[in-house]
């Protein structure tokens, strides 16, 4: 969270260099991961960024749980598939690469249409509002086939436009660059926002909706406007996901798809800035990597979100931040020892844990044909019970190793933050 | 005639079937010190939250410098020109000390839910608030999350936001409740200084502060005016006496 403004802010070459590094990390990814399998995560990645940050507007920054954000990015990704398709006939004159501005004012218009009501109220009542909204619209989609395409979703072609300078989108590695100059765009006026009026008085909103009413504020309006702006970004994501996929079907404004927003944020961590760019580039990782090596990944992501919720409520962003603040203290080296225990030990557990999983998984699926697993160069046949046995040994004794480290790295961690306090007090 | 800051007219108070406040009328000059002293459950913080918009009158009616202001929400009888503070410290827990401050000095300088100005540029919101922190004495706690302060500390964050807004007229739920004596004499003079020029309205429980501060004092009792004057009078008044101060004194 920002504490910002110091007396005048001169021009600080410092708060421009996580910028700079993003964007020249963008430009320069694609060099390094030629992969065209690499470029596809890259873009995604992308494109989920700008999503979860829009969704941060609502849960972090003002204190709204919504179960039906991907009803925004979804719409705004209908309308933005419907004006590409206008374009490919010659009835709409848009250039391509300004077209997640289609997607951003629809879905604000969106945003606006439903808004109003599920903001009247936070807390309970506006997670539930923005469930039956979300079932609603998801409703909508089977009962308007026309607009929706029904269960085969609206196609496109990106490539209707007019090339310029030679972009023409056929090459998914220009749409990767349309993707990264809309994610540094829409992560630099999210930015913004959190550094104005509504912005601040969000935040206020959030913390006590009471009190903010006792200083002229209308937490209604603060809400609706908040939710207006997220829809916009969101919107401007969901079109970018039509550009890159040229399809869109049901699934985008779906529940999976606004609980997987959730999963993101969250564990990238709600209270920092940053916390949904990682929550983003970690879930994406996971649901693209991941789901291309074992069927389970939804397994291990709802492990990894349970592990993270209990150890690290705060997201990774605020592990990280806490953990810096110990650096820069030259405390690292008391914790250090303890994480590395912890880790290791946490390893092998994981490892008996995804051995038992896969070789279920095997024993189901794949075991009538040839009853050998290969896993990490091990060679195990699922039909004998050597191996169920060693992996259930190596899972007993690392959980159980990792319970005594984890109990270490707690007691670590109360005695250097006790000299943490000291030392600011 | 120039009209009362505040004025009530026969205001009464139900909560399901428990009449809390009995048919109060009550007028409050322009620029007074006004206290409204009772026993515990006397209906004070009540009356302060139907003048504040917290809970709307069951009957009667309320004049925000003449100008009926019941059945307003509460941000909407702030941009009147009215603040309150809470008995219950209530303040913005994860916000810096400063941006507490800055949040209450938005909408009276204009800024409302602008997302086109940037923060950090709206040099009259930060000089104004520091100038409040200064005032609160909390100005070396500029960046200090309001959720870590002392007691002391979010008392006294809990008055900077009230009077930050510059409103002319003031409600105070016991402001010196749980300070000790020398705090108590800190926060007294701070409202005084405050005061000047404003109309101010407590409840407070110290009678110290209450004579010491109050040009005029309201007694209520179980949800009724049952004196109303200056402090003289109401310290001969024998009803005070013996509802009140007979044992609040002895």
């Amino acid at each position: 969270m920002s504490t910002e403004a110091r007396r005048c802010e001169p021009l600080n070459p410092w708060r421009w260099l996580p910028w700079g590094g993003a964007a020249a990390a963008l430009a320069l990814l694609p060099l390094v991961f030629r992969h065209g399998f690499a470029l596809t995560l890259l873009s995604q990645m992308g494109i989920m960024v700008i999503f979860a940050l829009s969704y941060n507007m609502l849960l972090g920054q003002s204190g709204l749980l919504s179960f039906g954000h991907a009803v925004y990015s979804g719409l705004g990704a209908y309308c933005a598939v419907h004006a590409l398709n206008l374009i490919g006939k010659g009835q709409l004159a848009f250039p391509v690469s300004a077209l997640p501005l289609v997607g951003g004012v629809s879905g604000a218009l969106f945003g606006v249409l439903f808004g109003w009501v599920t903001t009247k109220k936070s807390g309970t009542t506006f997670a539930m509002i923005s469930l039956g909204i979300a079932e609603m619209v998801a409703a909508c989609s089977l009962m308007l086939p026309g607009f929706f395409g029904g269960e085969g979703g609206v196609t496109a072609n990106r490539t209707v436009g007019r090339a310029f300078l030679g972009i023409s989108y056929g090459p998914a590695t220009q749409v990767y660059y349309l993707i990264a100059v809309w994610t540094m765009v829409a992560t630099a006026a999210m930015f913004a926002l959190t550094r104005t009026p509504l912005g601040r008085i969000a935040n206020a909103v959030r913390d006590n909706p009471e009190r903010a009413e006792f200083i002229g504020y209308d937490t209604h309006v603060v809400r609706f406007l908040q939710l207006v702006l997220a829809a916009f970004f969101a919107g401007v994501s969901g079109a970018l996901a039509a550009i890159n996929f040229e399809i869109v079907s049901a699934e985008a404004l779906g529940a999976s798809r606004s609980g997987g927003v959730l999963l993101a944020t969250f564990i990238g961590g709600t209270g920092w800035f940053v916390g949904p760019i990682i929550g983003a580039v970690v879930y994406t990782f996971f649901v693209g990597a991941i789901s291309s090596v074992t069927k389970a990944w939804l397994l291990y992501l709802g492990l990894f979100f349970i592990v993270m919720v209990l150890f690290a409520p705060g997201g990774v962003a605020s592990l990280a931040a806490a953990n810096l603040r110990v650096a820069k203290a030259g405390l690292f080296g008391r914790l250090a020892p303890a994480y590395g225990a912890a880790l290791g030990a946490g390893l092998a557990a994981l490892g008996g844990f995804a051995t038992i999983v896969e070789m279920i998984y095997y024993h189901e699926l794949e075991a009538v044909n040839d009853p050998v697993l290969r896993l990490l160069g091990l060679r195990l046949d699922v039909t004998t019970a050597p191996p169920w046995f060693g992996a259930a040994v190596v899972l007993a004794a690392g959980g159980a190793a990792f319970w005594v480290a984890a109990r270490r790295v707690r007691v670590r961690w109360n005695e250097v933050h006790e000299r943490l306090g000291r030392g600011s007090a | 005639m120039n009209p009362s800051a505040i004025e009530l007219r026969a205001v009464r108070k139900r909560f399901g079937d428990t009449a809390v406040i009995n048919g109060v009328t009550l007028a409050i000059a322009r620029g007074e010190r006004h206290a409204i002293i009772g026993p515990n459950g006397a209906g004070k913080s009540t009356l302060f939250n139907l003048i504040s918009g917290r809970h709307p009158v069951s009957e009667g009616a309320i004049l925000l410098n003449g100008a009926p202001i019941s059945g307003l929400k509460p941000f909407e009888i702030n941009r009147r020109g009215l603040a309150r503070s809470f008995q219950v410290t209530n303040i913005f827990h994860n916000l810096s000390v400063f941006e507490n401050i800055r949040c209450a000095v938005l909408w009276p300088l204009g800024y409302r839910y602008s997302f086109w100005h940037r923060l950090s540029g709206l040099r009259d919101a930060r000089e104004r608030a520091e100038a409040v922190m200064e005032e609160i004495g909390l100005a070396r706690r500029r960046d200090t999350p309001a959720g870590v302060l002392s007691y002391a500390e979010q008392r006294a964050l809990e008055f900077g936001i009230t009077i930050a807004g510059g409103a002319e007229v003031i409600l105070l739920d016991e402001p010196t409740a749980g300070m000790n004596r020398s705090e108590t004499a800190a926060a007294t003079a701070l409202i005084r200084k405050v005061a000047a020029g404003r109309t101010l309205v407590m409840v407070e429980h110290d009678m110290s502060v209450v004579f010491d501060l109050a040009d005029r004092i309201t007694v209520l009792v179980y949800g009724a005016v049952i004196a109303s004057g200056p402090p003289a009078a109401i310290r001969a008044d024998p009803r005070v006496q013996e509802a009140y101060l007979g044992t609040a004194n002895a």
